[in-house]
């Protein structure tokens, strides 16, 4: 292999991907704390009332980015899930069981945010709209990939028979969002969809935009942390493992 | 011919139409001989949809309103209940193991499986489902629509499901684990199926969401055999 | 704005606050949870090593 092509297997092993994980958290920590000061800022105080919905509307700082990470862990979880399928690398099934439980937990957020949202502008908690019933959808997947991987106990089985679910899942996502908009539309029960935003000064969506990302950090450094732990769960009897689980504490 | 004999792996032979008919006629075979338990399945859906009105109450306008709902939602769960029945056995007593070992092609032994299990449990229910809608009240262009829905359904669910059952064979507690994993999967062909009975009686004609499940049928022919023949072999290793 | 306007949030203040304030105790759990769980890899992982 010539010098100048980047081996990218080279931080496919449990061993050496460790080390580097952990140094990775604190950035992307610090990253999310340090843009989450200003997006807050924005949308809490700087950012005007909505004509129509006032102050209740600043949920949607909450809301919205909860609710595009929600699917895109989906997204990164297909990802990682062909790829553990296709290489048979345990670390790509390790990255799909450490993003889960983020995923799962954006999905929470949004729903609940949306909830707490709809009360207000909607006069109701749950209106039974698309994209609600869609994310509740969506945490039952994230539910069934984590009930799947703990009841298989051989850990490989685990691994293959969870990506395969994931990837059934990923390829049902706009299905399901598509049916549930259809029948949503067809029954009137929502005429006016539970997270259809106020008309977006430059402000807020600034302050969305920055919350986002914010999200994202964290959600990268939380992932990281958590393989780290399922590495030295799974690879804890290997000769590597004490040796680096106390060196880089 | 015995069960032993019955259930054993085929030699000869390695053609996709060969594996699909030999499995169809295997799996067919054991299912006449399980009748008692077929008509156990058929006698669950029955109660189902017996206990919604008992839930909700006997008046006539409430029960035509929420009759294709119902009868769907007792669909999928009585396809659920009878999903294990496609694998179980098998693997249970290593037959699962030759089969997939065999010169046929595993997808096309699947896909014989499941329009064996379709067969014996899904176009039962088919079947029995014009006499339940009566009792919801629902009328004849009605009951056409739901039972059409139903025969395009059925199928599908079948096929979504036996990937679920293949993942979680052998698996504790996997009844409701199956529940909680194919339930999501299940839901645009329950939003179609009881969506077109709505629609005809909105006075448009159902062929839209009809054709959607006609779709969603033919992908699943194409689709599900390779995902659950993966789903086996990674169940087997 | 006064502080009080600002928990009030204009009569909306346990959804805007209800919201915020779930997100971040969700947040907190799954950030001590998941530092519980390395904590708890870690040491189990030099046990096995000094075995």
């Amino acid at each position: 292999m010539s010098s100048s092509t980047v081996n990218w297997f080279r931080y496919s092993s449990p061993a050496s991907f460790f080390p580097l994980a952990g140094k990775l958290v604190p950035w992307f920590a610090a990253a999310a704390a340090l843009l989450t000061v200003p997006g807050l800022w924005l949308g809490l105080v700087v950012a005007p009332p909505d004509a129509q919905q006032g102050e209740a509307y600043r949920i949607i700082f909450i809301h919205v980015p909860a609710a595009w990470m929600s699917m895109f862990i989906y997204l990164v979880m297909a990802f990682w899930s062909a790829l553990a399928l296709m290489f048979n690398t345990r670390l790509s099934a390790m990255m799909v069981q450490a993003l889960a439980p983020t995923g799962a937990l954006f999905t929470f957020i949004a729903l609940v945010s949306g909830s707490l949202w709809g009360r207000p502008a909607w006069g109701t908690y749950w209106a039974w709209d698309a994209r609600m019933t869609s994310e509740l959808i969506l945490l039952f997947l994230y539910f069934g990939y984590l009930a799947l991987h703990a009841a298989i106990a051989d850990s490989r089985r685990a691994d293959r028979a969870s990506a395969v679910l994931v990837l059934v899942g990923v390829v049902n996502v706009p299905i399901i969002y598509f049916s549930v908009k259809w029948w949503n539309t067809l029954h009137q029960g929502a005429t006016v969809s539970m997270t259809a935003a106020p008309k977006m000064a430059a402000v807020m969506l600034t302050a969305m935009l920055i919350m986002t990302l914010a999200a994202w950090f964290y959600a990268v450094a939380v992932t990281l942390l958590r393989v780290q732990a399922i590495i030295l769960e799974r690879e804890g009897r290997a000769a590597w493992a004490g040796n680096l689980a106390g060196a880089t504490r | 011919m015995n069960e032993a004999t019955l259930r054993a792996a085929p030699l000869a032979d390695d053609s996709a139409w060969g594996g699909v008919s030999w499995a169809l006629a295997r799996d067919l075979k054991l299912a006449l001989r399980s009748r008692a338990e077929l008509g156990v399945q058929l006698l669950f859906y029955v109660i189902v949809v017996t206990l919604f009105p008992l839930g909700i109450g006997p008046d006539p306008a409430t029960l035509r309103a929420l009759g294709p709902g119902v009868l769907w939602v007792a669909a999928l769960l009585a396809s659920l209940l009878a999903l294990p029945r496609l694998f179980a056995a098998d693997f249970a007593d290593g037959a699962l193991e030759q089969i997939a070992l065999s010169p046929y092609p595993l997808p096309a032994l699947v896909s014989g499986k499941i329009l064996a299990h379709w067969l014996a449990t899904g176009a039962p229910l088919v079947a029995l489902s014009p006499l339940l809608a009566l009792q919801f009240g629902l009328e004849g262009g009605e009951i056409g629509v739901l039972v059409t829905g139903l025969l395009l359904g059925t199928p599908t669910l079948s096929l979504l499901g036996a990937i679920g059952a293949a993942l979680t064979l052998g698996v504790r507690g996997s009844g409701a684990l199956l529940a909680l994993l194919i339930l999501p999967l299940y839901v645009p062909i329950l939003i179609f199926g009881a969506g077109a009975v709505e629609s005809l009686r909105a006075g448009l004609v159902p062929g839209a969401q009809l054709s959607i499940l006609a779709a969603a049928l033919l992908a699943a022919i194409v689709g599900a055999p390779l995902a659950c023949a993966a789903s086996v072999h990674i169940a087997l290793d | 704005m006064s502080f009080g306007d600002f928990i009030a949030m204009g009569g909306y203040g346990f959804y805007v606050w209800g919201a915020y304030l779930t997100t971040a105790a969700a947040i907190i759990v799954e950030v001590f949870a998941v530092r519980a769980r390395l904590k708890d890899a870690r040491r189990a992982a030099e046990e096995g090593a000094t075995r």
